[in-house]
């Protein structure tokens, strides 16, 4: 076991980002031409690292699977991103978004990243409102903010419940007009399949062309990967169906380490499973907590009834009603951290009071959100003595402004109006704070290879807060990698252009197309998602919400035996040379059977209780996730050694100045 | 439930295609669309059949990748949706279902339901951004207000997700609403004001190079588009472009911008 160096800047954390910017190497303009850059994803992370590093004048390769840019998983997310500018005059700053952050990730992300994280979040709101992202706005044409889980102020910046979108279409513009100009090349529909190094620096890729199946060559003097995560390894997340790990598990196999792999969010607001044929879940954004209150029945009669069909969630008396959050949280109430709400909702579902046929999913109520905004309503228009129809038909009006399309998009899935009956919701995998290590420059255990956003591990700890992942993105895309790549690629003006016919190139590319024989040549009597499907129940069951040693053990023996079945029976139809959307499946789903053994490995390795990782024989006396300081305040790094159940563990230690190591709570 | 589907096959760009029948049966209400044709095809390749092809990724109504034509509606019935929205709810035990993927000239085949949209990308690279480099220093967000009403409608036109939903719905192919969309939410944002000439003049081209046909007014796209993005934009649009085109002279010349080949 080694050590590993995060390079975190000496000095006061305060001063830390601006004094290492300062003492980067730089690339002089003319030398920037002379330098190429891979970026593998179009995502908040991926699009706005090479749109800026195109504006700067180098030579941008940009890939993605998608068949365009715009479509990165990114545009999914719907709540909205945090800066610490302090419009509402609530007392923010960037110490105290470092703090939330930082405790909301359980104490186990690196203080120093997740400082520059709050420090650059105020100047993303800046950038995006210049780009023309249309931000949601108050009457005097200022920006509006809302609030999220796991804080005490309003610092979420919003566009309805599109925010992802919206961002993401600001970088993709970015990145277009780059394109257009000629300084970046854009490569959809192209899957990146193995990371080439040189001398031990990354040095490109081996992409299959999607459309023509082609497998090609691309060479750089750094590649950067901003492939998301890995979630879809559960089979059911709220992931896009195509979101995977294969760009990230390939860098691992040629040496990148992968950390704290464990570490995964269980959203708690998604719309619950309805059957065997689901392919996916849905998510309703986190900010509906703000408004919406989260219960069970108190009585298990009641909640049977439910669940038998013979009772509806209007039909139980306010005095009957559980409000579970506000009960044991006090203080946050429905704004507690994600992975608290989604062990809560889990906690009472498992004790059987569960909504729903399956018994897995509770209330998210807005009655009194329509109650209370119909009055402010009736107040605002003069309406003397309002009846109580009146109250709630303006109330739903108000509601309806804020999250019309998070209410369609529930109605047009479940079949039922979240206007008359109270929505049904259950938690799902949603993020993963693991991913690919990196140390204070972003860069990987491979010299010459970055990763940003969520692919990798560093500013989440063992869980995010709502609102921040879109933060980090465009951190990483926008205001770290523009600096802290050109103290590499300073050393690189003289390599000059990286040659692709070597015996490097050769070995990859060898290596990928024997591994595509394979998964056709293998002719089995099981279609691709039977063994994803597999895959995904066991994960949920041994390494989901709670885990136990046991349990990952079992985990761990299951996931070998699907991995085995899949190499035997797996049917590939079609031919390597051509469009086919099942052999890229059966690639992506032949590294998740890898990625979900580390996982469990890691999560079993990890004794204690951390944010998503819950470990059910590490808790307080009131269920309350228990960590253990003296022997986990570390990152855990995974060396691939030609199997997951040999990668070998290397630790980073995580130390914190400024923060008093303390029990996390929302009472 | 059991149906049946016909589902437009086709094996390659130049390939010639034809509809084909496919009954699929146990079929669930609570399905979705694209849920009941990956059904379908795990059937497919357990027959030794080449599964159908078609473009889909979030399945929750926002990345724009799913696009069929379903029945003869782009996102098939009901509005405001797009086909991983649809669910087999809207659909009755025995109902024959047509399946096609979008037709217009400058949206080709590249197999089965799945055509090449790299059009758009293009059309945004000919100038649906404002020229703003990544800077660290720029003005407070809030020194640049902008009055709600406009911000609102500017949203409404950037919640476009690019589908082209309204190219398959217009019988001439256009792309009308789609670029009117983001040369509306520019042009109604101060950020976007400096550009509005050159980007009203310069998408409009690119538009035409790429072989989308004229508009004629006649809504189809405004009916069939998921994101309920309005005509208004249009008639936005090409308030914008006469002006660009009318001051066009005596104003600063435009940049000369080049329509890129398709």
């Amino acid at each position: 076991m080694s050590t590993l160096d995060s390079k975190v800047p000496d000095g006061p954390l305060d001063k830390q980002w601006a004094h290492h910017k300062e003492h980067l190497r730089l690339v002089n303009p003319a030398n920037k031409r002379r330098i190429d850059i891979i970026v593998v994803g179009t995502g908040l992370a991926g699009a706005s690292a090479a749109a800026s590093l195109a504006e700067m004048g180098y030579n941008v390769k940009s890939f993605c699977y998608q068949d365009s840019a715009r479509r990165a998983h990114s545009i999914a997310a719907q709540g909205g991103i945090n800066a610490a500018k302090n419009y509402p005059n609530d007392g923010d700053s960037i110490y105290r978004l470092f703090y939330d952050t930082l405790k909301g990730g359980d104490y186990r992300s690196r203080e120093s990243n997740t400082w520059r994280l709050a420090e650059v979040s105020a100047n993303i709101i800046d950038q995006c409102v210049s780009q023309g992202v249309p931000f949601a706005r108050d009457y005097g044409g200022l920006l509006d903010n809302r609030s999220f889980g796991g804080a005490l102020v309003s610092r979420t910046f919003y566009a309805r419940g599109q925010t992802g979108q919206q961002l993401l279409l600001g970088a993709y513009s970015a990145l277009m007009r780059q394109v257009g100009k000629g300084k970046v090349k854009m490569y959809d529909r192209h899957e990146m399949l193995d990371l080439v190094l040189v001398d031990g620096k990354a040095r490109g890729i081996i992409a299959r062309n999607l459309v023509t199946g082609q497998i090609e060559r691309h060479g750089a003097h750094a590649v950067l990967l901003c492939t998301g995560g890995y979630g879809n390894v559960f089979f059911l997340s709220t992931n896009a169906m195509g979101s995977n790990v294969t760009a990230a598990w390939k860098a691992h196999k040629r040496g990148a380490y992968m950390a704290n792999p464990c570490y995964t969010q269980i959203h708690p607001t998604c719309i619950p499973v309805s059957g065997d044929h689901q392919s996916k879940l849905t998510l309703m954004s986190e900010s509906l907590r703000n408004d919406g209150r989260i219960w069970v029945p108190k009585k298990k009669e009641d909640a049977v009834a439910i669940q038998q069909g013979k009772k509806k969630g209007s039909d139980i008396a306010e005095d009957d009603r559980d409000y579970y959050l506000e009960r044991r949280y006090p203080s946050f109430g429905n704004l507690v951290p994600r992975d608290v709400a989604s062990r809560a909702a889990k906690e009472r579902c498992d004790a059987g009071f569960g909504v729903n046929k399956t018994g897995e999913a509770v209330y998210l109520d807005f009655g009194s959100a329509f109650e209370r905004y119909g009055k402010m309503e009736a107040n605002v228009h003069h309406i003397e003595n309002p009846s109580k129809e009146k109250i709630l038909e303006l109330g739903k009006q108000v509601v309806s402004a804020k999250y019309g399309n998070l209410f369609d998009m529930y109605e047009n899935i479940v079949g039922e109006n979240p206007y008359e009956h109270p929505m049904k919701i259950y938690p799902a995998v949603h993020y993963t704070m693991g991913g690919l290590w990196v140390d204070y420059n972003l860069q990987s255990t491979i010299p010459g290879m970055y990763v940003l956003g969520e692919a990798n591990f560093s500013d989440h700890g063992a869980n995010r807060l709502g609102a921040s992942a879109l933060m980090q993105g465009l951190a990483d895309g926008y205001f770290v990698i523009p600096y802290t790549i050109a103290d590499q690629l300073a050393g690189e003006i003289r390599t000059g252009p990286i040659k692709t016919d070597t015996s490097e190139f050769d070995e990859a590319e060898k290596h990928v197309r024997d591994r595509i024989e394979q998964l056709l040549n293998t002719k089995g009597t099981e279609p691709v998602d039977h063994f994803h499907k597999r895959l995904g129940k066991a994960m949920w069951e041994y390494c989901g919400m709670t885990r136990t040693a046991a349990g990952l053990q079992k985990g761990i023996e299951e996931i070998r035996k699907i991995r085995e079945d899949f190499w035997k029976n797996v049917r590939v139809p079609g031919k390597a040379d051509e469009f086919n959307q099942e052999l890229e499946k059966a690639g992506r789903v032949a590294d998740f059977l890898e990625l979900g053994e580390l996982m469990c490995k890691d999560a079993l390795h990890r004794n204690e209780s951390c944010g998503g990782h819950f470990r059910e024989e590490y808790q307080t006396e009131e269920g309350e996730a228990l960590r253990d300081d003296n022997n986990f305040a570390y990152v855990g790094a995974w060396e691939w050694k030609g199997d997951p159940g040999t990668a070998e563990l290397h630790k980073e230690a995580l130390t914190f100045t400024v923060l008093q190591l303390s029990q996390r709570s929302y009472k | 439930m059991k149906l049946t589907l016909k589902i437009w096959r086709q094996a390659g760009p130049k390939a010639k295609g034809q509809m084909v029948d496919y009954p699929v049966d146990g079929i669930s209400e609570d399905m979705s669309f694209l849920e009941m044709l990956d059904v379908l095809n795990d059937k497919l390749i357990l027959e030794g059949q080449e599964p159908i092809a078609f473009d889909h990724d979030c399945r929750e109504g926002i990345c724009g990748a799913c696009s069929l034509f379903i029945d003869g509606r782009p996102h098939g019935p009901g509005r405001h949706i797009t086909t991983c929205q649809l669910h087999m709810r809207r659909f009755k035990d025995g109902d024959v279902i047509h399946v096609e993927p979008w037709r217009a000239k400058a949206f080709p085949v590249i197999k089965d339901l799945v055509v090449d949209r790299s059009a758009f990308d293009r059309i945004q690279q000919a100038g649906g951004f404002v020229s703003v480099n990544t800077n660290g220093n720029l003005v407070d967000a809030n020194a640049i207000p902008v009055p709600k009403a406009d911000a609102d409608k500017a949203f409404d036109a950037a919640t476009c997700i690019g589908c082209g939903a309204c190219v398959a719905a217009c019988p001439n192919s256009s792309a009308m609403l789609f670029v009117s969309a983001k040369v509306s939410q520019f042009a109604l944002l101060p950020q976007g004001r400096a550009e509005a000439k050159e980007r009203a003049l310069n998408m409009v081209d690119q538009m035409d190079a790429e072989k989308f046909g004229n508009c004629s007014n006649i809504g189809a796209c405004e009916i069939e588009c998921p994101k309920d993005i309005s005509l208004e934009n249009i008639a936005r649009l090409n308030r914008e472009y006469l002006g660009a085109a009318v001051s066009k002279e005596e104003g600063p010349p435009v940049p000369f911008h080049k329509p890129k080949q398709a």
